[in-house]
């Protein structure tokens, strides 16, 4: 037996995400099993956990793409109060174009692949209102930089670019309007080794500068290790545990937990 | 000097599922650290000294006990504290040094070792100035200030490390074989480093293979050694 952990003492702000004892069930399948999960202002969590444990659910749900069952979700914005899961469509909308970003594992669910990389990111300016062009193409142009884009292949559609080079667009997207909130979901999968250090090595580098609070999904335990300050443990759709990550992957206290990390190459 | 850590009665085993076994690492420690004390862990290897280590910075859950630090924001167990208080305390006021460099992809020496003062809120310049001292000061060659650490020998490494490790002053420093593969003038420039830092008032405690590299800097020795788990005070302790 460990000891259970005490609330905050010394870290006094709100959370910037709160989700509280969401379910969902589709017919007979319960995806997500009454998930809870804090996440602060500046802080990366990482959600491990196999095929079907319900990361990937829960991911949606914080980009307010998939309505639990029940359960409540908070942000600490100015703009939003109360459960944004009681948002209409239009004000779910917004609220993501605003100010949450997300980098999905296709790139297809994310990108127009004919249109232009810059437009794909000046797209998103547009949805959240900015309409002068001078801007629009000014921040567009910072995000993909950021983003470490090459700069010449701005008007060449992903359908056209690597897997990497796609990715970037897709994060460049995500952070044109510095959000608060950037959801990752399998953000390198399937991308070489190489590519993939890159493209990781992008996201710290990003955090690091800009503190973006950040949620990161991802089967691979070295990417959670790379980026993540905190981990939660999936398996069929209940956090089996939570923790720092050097302790999950040093101490890990569940039996699920401790296979994952031996199993880890 | 004032207090910084009371344990009590602390205790970590570590359960391994797929053996259905357990194995107690160390049980029932106990000792205060003032500021400026310097705490010797010693014991066969086996004896938990780096685990215990490890479970005071919660990188190992502890089954029983309690860890309380005086924190300049008031006095919180290490055991039962919230994990981002814990991530809280890590930047701020607790540090570990450890025989290996966690080395980034594409990240140079100098900001590698400029990050602690960049997350505490120093600006970039003052930051990387800072470290570069520091570099200097280990013995890092100054061609190699620019490189990525992550091609470095094992001894480079760990000068970074140690630059990195030590650039910021700590209320509490674990000390795990810091050490190790280091060539003569890093030692040296290693216990000039935690004199100065134990002067200003930093607690430590240590675990190192030749404790003969610090001796002048312990003031306190636990054997963790099973059934002879006591506090000896320096005058008794050969080393």
């Amino acid at each position: 037996m460990t000891l259970a952990q005490n609330a905050p003492q010394l870290v006094t702000a709100q959370p910037l995400l709160q989700i509280r004892g969401v379910n969902k069930t589709y017919g007979p399948v319960t995806a997500v099993q009454d998930v809870s999960a804090t996440v602060y202002a500046g802080e990366v969590l990482g959600i491990v956990g196999e095929s079907g444990s319900g990361k990937s659910t829960l991911l949606r749900m914080m980009n307010l793409e998939e309505i639990p069952d029940n359960g409540t979700y908070t942000l600490d914005l100015p703009e939003v109060t109360g459960n944004l899961f009681d948002l209409d469509r239009f004000e779910r909308r917004m609220l993501c174009a605003k100010r949450i970003g997300i980098v999905y594992q296709n790139p297809h669910l994310g990108l127009l692949m004919g249109h232009s990389s810059s437009g794909n990111v000046a797209e998103r300016l547009l949805v959240a209102g900015e309409r002068r062009f001078a801007t629009l193409r000014a921040k567009a142009m910072d995000a993909l930089a950021a983003s470490e884009f090459p700069l010449d292949r701005l008007d060449a559609p992903p359908r056209e670019l690597s897997g990497g080079m796609q990715q970037r667009v897709q994060l460049a997207k995500a952070i044109a309007l510095e959000p608060a909130l950037l959801l990752l979901d399998e953000p390198t999968t399937g991308l070489d080794v190489s590519v993939q250090a890159l493209v990781l090595d992008t996201l710290k580098r990003l955090q690091q500068e800009r503190q973006i609070t950040m949620v990161l999904v991802s089967h691979d335990l070295g990417v959670i290790r790379t980026l993540a300050d905190r981990v939660m443990v999936m398996r069929r759709g209940q956090v089996v545990e939570a923790g720092l990550v050097d302790q999950i992957f040093q101490d890990p206290q569940h039996p699920y937990t401790q296979q994952l990390v031996h199993a880890k190459l | 000097m004032s207090v910084v850590l009371e344990v009590q009665s602390l205790s970590k085993g570590f359960t391994m599922h797929h053996l259905d076994s357990q194995f107690a690492a160390f049980s029932d420690v106990s000792f205060d650290l003032r500021a400026g004390e310097f705490l010797l862990l010693k014991g066969k290897n086996g004896a938990g000294k780096s685990t215990l280590l490890r479970t005071l910075y919660r990188t190992y859950l502890a089954q029983s006990g309690q860890a309380l630090f005086h924190s300049h924001h008031g006095v919180i167990d290490l055991l039962r504290a919230a994990d981002v208080d814990l991530a809280l305390l890590r930047r701020t006021e607790i540090g570990f040094v450890t025989q290996f460099l966690t080395a980034r992809p594409r990240v140079s020496a100098e900001a590698l070792v400029a990050e602690p003062l960049r997350l505490a809120g120093r600006s970039a310049q003052d930051a990387l100035d800072e470290a570069r001292h520091w570099l200097a000061a280990f013995g890092v060659k100054e061609s190699l200030w620019r490189a990525y650490p992550t091609t470095f020998s094992g001894g480079e490494q760990q000068k970074v490390n140690l630059a990195r490790a030590l650039i910021l002053p700590q209320k509490l420093l674990l000390l795990d074989e810091p050490t190790a593969s280091l060539d003569v003038g890093a030692r040296a420039a290693l216990v000039a480093r935690l004199a100065e830092l134990k002067s200003n008032g930093t607690a430590m405690i240590g675990v190192f293979h030749h404790p003969d590299d610090v001796a002048d800097l312990i003031d306190r020795v636990i054997d963790l050694t099973p059934e002879t788990s006591q506090i000896e005070e320096r005058q008794d302790v050969v080393v």
